[in-house]
């Protein structure tokens, strides 16, 4: 295990000898990981190695799945997400979350964000922050003069996409977690998510999971490769992708894997 | 084993490198025998002969860009295609210093030579053993190789300094010497170039192995 602990002074999230099962089966085998501030993390890996349930560790999205339990810590600014007193639904508030496929709500688009909002019972300008939500997404200009004429279904599924991280951006979380976020989408509209999401590094912590190795080398500042549950190398992607120190990371980024 | 095809291209392209290394070696051996026997043919295809060198550079860069742009290649991949694109500028570059000592052959025409050639001859020698050698070590993906070979530029380095200082005297005694002793002096001055750029094709098998980028012998 290779880290690069020199630059990550004051990690958002600090994953400390983390394990989980579903059921029997372990599927995380102690991770330990710190997420920095302000930067995007790629969580590669081929399938089935746990990308997808570590990213889903950092906001308890695991916890609606029947079986699972984890052992080990994932600190949040200093704070166990998996203590007894914790919240998850205000967890999940400071902790947003989009999917791989665009899940928008069969409402307006103005609803689509509002939603998340008049759930955490926000009192500000509605008005105002969704347009606030939606102007960081990228998606104002293209959606401002049907905001409530047109239903989230009516949009691309780029724009799909847009609309479900302003809708999660509305609620002003401290980190994204985005799932394979442009799995479903052509290489325009991924284009922009990606753009998007540099964008939005320089306010908002990104971790994203893909198993697009390409993306993950253009788009992030750091990357984690897991292979079976466990973490392989993490380190600044421009050595991921250049000089991997692990030769399971070598074989896997050269596409000569198994 | 996945990506065959991709190994498939990256072992034909690294053949292809190869092959222009030996081109480059020959061209330098062909371009000494034409000043040791001045013989003007043999100078005249070997300048010739260079066209044909930067054709097949570019040709080789072309196709290290096509399997950059198609294959995205990552990791090794990556570094032995970075590699590939320098070292095949650096091997074209040692042919213009083979065809510049070719070139020498033909301004010094039939005069007789001044003095026997010995260094020149000699600098050849290691120049074109340290080319073998740092191909050979791109073959084997050896950085101790690589760091070895270029340590012999200073061989290279010492015999340059020594042919100046001769040459410097022989025009000294004799004016009429000058001329040629000039022309010599080019030789040697594409010899001692030849060896620094086997020094570059050092430093990419080093950045092919390890990652790192290393400068060899600075001090040269």
């Amino acid at each position: 295990m290779t880290h690069s602990w020199e630059e990550m002074e004051n990690p958002v999230l600090a994953v400390q000898r983390f394990s989980a099962w579903y059921g029997k089966n372990q599927v995380l085998r102690a991770v330990s990981l710190d997420i920095p501030e302000h930067k995007i993390t790629a969580i590669i890996g081929p399938s089935g190695c746990g990308k997808s349930t570590l990213i889903r560790a950092f906001n308890r999205m695991n916890d609606l799945i029947p079986g699972f339990r984890a052992e080990g810590a994932i600190l949040f600014r200093g704070l166990n997400i998996y203590g007894p007193k914790v919240d998850p639904v205000e967890i999940r508030r400071r902790i947003g979350m989009v999917f791989q496929k665009p899940n928008p709500f069969p409402k307006s688009i103005f609803e689509n964000v509002a939603f998340g909002l008049r759930v955490n019972g926000f009192r500000g300008n509605l008005r105002e922050r969704v347009e606030w939500a939606l102007r960081r997404a990228a998606l104002w200009e293209e959606v401002k003069d049907d905001l409530h004429r047109k239903s989230g279904y009516d949009l691309s599924g780029g724009q799909q996409q847009r609309l479900c991280i302003a809708r999660a951006l509305a609620v002003e979380p401290e980190v994204l977690l985005l799932d394979e976020p442009c799995s479903a989408l052509d290489p325009v509209a991924t284009a922009k998510i990606e753009d998007l999401l540099r964008e939005l590094s320089s306010s908002v912590t990104i971790v994203i999971v893909t198993h697009n190795m390409q993306q993950a080398a253009r788009v992030s500042d750091y990357t984690a490769f897991l292979l079976l549950g466990e973490l392989v190398e993490f380190g600044p992607t421009r050595e991921i992708f250049t000089r991997p120190k692990d030769p399971r990371t070598e074989a896997y980024i050269t596409g000569r894997f198994g | 084993m996945v990506r065959e095809s991709l190994n498939r291209s990256l072992q034909a392209l690294e053949e292809e490198v190869e092959g222009l290394g030996q081109a480059v070696a020959q061209a330098l051996l062909r371009a000494l025998e034409s000043l040791k026997t001045q013989d003007l043919e043999l100078a005249r295809a070997v300048v010739a002969d260079d066209q044909e060198i930067n054709r097949r550079r570019f040709a080789l860069e072309e196709k290290c860009l096509e399997l950059l742009a198609t294959q995205q290649p990552m990791a090794t991949d990556l570094r032995l295609l970075a590699a590939f694109m320098h070292i095949v500028t650096d091997l074209e570059r040692m042919a213009d210093h083979a065809a510049g000592l070719a070139r020498i052959t033909l301004l010094i025409g039939r005069t007789p030579l001044i003095k026997p050639l010995v260094d020149i001859p000699r600098m050849t020698e290691i120049a074109l053993s340290m080319l073998e050698g740092a191909l050979e070590a791109l073959r084997r993906r050896d950085p101790e190789a690589a760091r070895t070979i270029a340590l012999r530029d200073d061989e290279v380095d010492a015999l340059h300094d020594q042919i100046h200082r001769e040459l410097f005297l022989l025009m000294i005694q004799d004016p009429r010497n000058v001329t040629q002793a000039t022309y010599l002096m080019w030789a040697s001055h594409n010899l001692e170039r030849f060896a620094d750029l086997v020094t570059n094709v050092c430093e990419r098998v080093i950045f092919v192995a390890t990652g790192k980028m290393e400068e060899l012998n600075v001090s040269g």
